[in-house]
């Protein structure tokens, strides 16, 4: 647990589910977690990767058609069975790949290939669950964990969630870093925290205590049966996204989401 | 006064799509006198996190749902005005497409057919309001996905402003994709790009490059949109209907996942230009223009 040359992605892959199965740089393996099977897949650096812009833990084209490749083999070994494997997002991701190869090639659709097979996933049954264990970045956590039904975090440095990276985010805005941080302790979505993210309904548990580069033992065992919990829960529940509103933190900090669905469906009908 | 009026009718700038704002697009694309606006100026429904920033409201936050017919069938059509914000997606204009698009799956599991149509004018999330943007999209994608199976899910995008960031992803989820000349799809816009790998990586101002790179024309010749229209109203309307009446694809592009990792085999990033990329992506037209040659 202790090299550091591995990301935390793929410590925490090895962590929970041992070897890959597939190569970087999308990790894939299916592990024993809580009595049953579940799929683990994580985005890691690949030095070696033939597209220059997406040698880092970033979801690049190849790391977006080989996650749905991934999502959809999990899909494909239960399609005939009663049993839906739990399929568990390990996300460290800084960012999408950004260079003009992968804009012409389709990152956006490559990207959107891996949306589509862990949406795919959930409404098939699969409880999807996310981990973020570092930065779960725009348009790679929307590849690579967003259509999830259950998202935890752990509450360590280096983990969050955002739209875009904060230098370029205070670039675009105008603003300096200092300046964008004080702006999030005001305007909630804004913030970088996880603790933030939790306000908007979005988390369903941060799980605290945990060294995020080196857990030992105990601590590892602790998010495995976080992982275990939030399965349970995503069985018990809908298979939409729906439960991402239904929270006191979503009442209060998406109360014009809520009320934009409310009176849509109000009007959808003429009367 | 004769010659005014014919001159009014004729197909001039009258007739641009892309010179429409968001209503009257939707409105554009609704059969004659069906159209019927959800959450409209009057419902007053705006972002809560602008005016927390010193950013002026629009009553509509940017997006209009309508409601109507196409082709005879119920329909609902999402257009972004890009007028507002470049049309970048925030809570409530975010939460709007994805509330229309998620009704439209009620009543299709219902039974009831309702054929969805988003018009994509953004550059993706709305800084303002970053993670719930973030968020409402991936509501969006999510939504999508469960809605085209039912019923297919058409993506028009027209320019000026095109198609980028986390919406992109949106459009490629999309059953199909009519595009203008006009219209650019990519996930990273050419600044973001040149900000984040430099200037030798792209050059935002090579307007023509990036044009070759991620134009609507060249995402039509390389299969990654689906019909390449004029930049008139008739020309559109008439695409989308016939994306209707194709019915769901037999294969959703991005469910193409072996096809699309073998094609990624055949690329060369050293040596790939937007011209050769269009033999591996799209072979039945590269054969098409050989031959061509060969006539």
């Amino acid at each position: 647990m202790s090299d550091t040359s591995l990301s935390r992605g793929a410590r925490w892959f090895h962590a929970l589910a041992g070897e890959p199965s597939s190569k970087a740089p999308v990790w894939s393996s299916d592990a024993s977690l809580g009595g049953e099977t579940a799929r683990f897949i994580a985005v890691v650096p690949d030095p070696d990767n033939r597209f220059a812009r997406a040698t880092d833990n970033v979801v690049g084209l190849e790391q977006g058609w080989q996650l749905a490749r991934a999502v959809r083999e999990a899909i494909a070994l239960d399609e005939t069975s009663g049993t839906r494997r739990p399929i568990v997002a390990i996300v460290d991701v800084k960012s999408q790949a950004y260079g003009y190869r992968e804009e012409m090639l389709g990152i956006h659709l490559a990207c959107a290939a891996a949306v589509d097979a862990y949406a795919t996933a959930r409404d098939a049954g699969h409880p999807v669950i996310a981990l973020i264990v570092g930065p779960a970045m725009s348009g790679a956590f929307l590849a690579h964990g967003y259509q999830a039904n259950r998202i935890v975090a752990l509450d360590a440095p280096g983990t969050m969630v955002h739209a875009m990276g904060k230098e370029a985010a205070a670039r675009v805005t105008r603003r300096t870093v200092e300046a964008l941080d004080a702006l999030g302790e005001t305007i909630v979505p804004m913030s970088y925290s996880m603790t933030s993210f939790a306000k908007l309904g979005l988390l369903d548990q941060l799980i605290e205590n945990v060294d995020a580069d080196a857990p030992d033992a105990a601590q590892i065992e602790r998010v495995r049966q976080v992982l275990v919990g939030q399965i349970r829960s995503a069985r018990e529940g809908q298979r939409d996204l729906s439960h991402r509103l239904e929270s006191a933190a979503a009442r209060k900090n998406r109360a014009a989401s809520i009320e934009v669905r409310r009176r849509l469906a109000e009007q959808w009908d003429a009367v | 006064m004769n010659t005014i009026a014919t001159a009014r009718s004729a197909p001039m700038l009258l007739d641009s799509f892309i010179e429409l704002p968001a209503r009257e697009r939707a409105r554009a694309l609704l059969d004659a006198g069906t159209f019927r606006e959800l959450l409209g100026p009057f419902d007053k429904i705006e972002s809560p996190w602008l005016p927390l920033q010193g950013v002026v409201c629009q009553a509509d936050d940017g997006c209009v749902i309508a409601r109507g017919t196409i082709d005879g069938e119920p329909a609902v059509v999402a257009a972004i005005e890009s007028a507002f914000q470049g049309g970048s997606i925030g809570e409530v204009s975010g939460s709007k497409i994805a509330a229309a698009l998620t009704m439209a799956l009620r009543d299709c599991e219902r039974g009831k057919i309702v054929r969805p149509v988003v018009l994509f004018e953004t550059g993706g999330v709305r800084l303002q309001e970053a993670n719930l943007g973030l968020a409402v999209i991936a509501e969006i994608q999510a939504a999508i996905v469960a809605l085209r199976r039912h019923v297919p899910v058409v993506g028009v995008i027209a320019g000026m402003v095109g198609c980028f960031g986390g919406m992109s992803l949106a459009a490629a989820l999309c059953s199909y994709l009519v595009v203008t000349k006009q219209g650019r799809l990519g996930m990273n816009g050419p600044e973001v790009i040149e900000q984040e790998a430099g200037i030798e990586e792209l050059d935002s101002s090579d307007r023509r490059r990036v044009w070759q790179l991620i134009g609507g024309e060249q995402r039509a010749a390389t299969a990654l949109a689906d019909q390449l229209v004029d930049d008139a109203t008739d020309a559109v309307r008439s695409a989308v209907h016939a994306a209707f009446k194709l019915g769901l694809p037999a294969a959703h592009r991005s469910e193409q996942v072996d096809m699309f990792l073998e094609r990624l085999a055949r690329i060369d990033p050293a040596s790939v230009t937007p011209e050769t990329m269009r033999d591996v992506y799209n072979p039945s037209s590269a054969q098409h223009n050989a031959r061509k040659e060969q006539a």
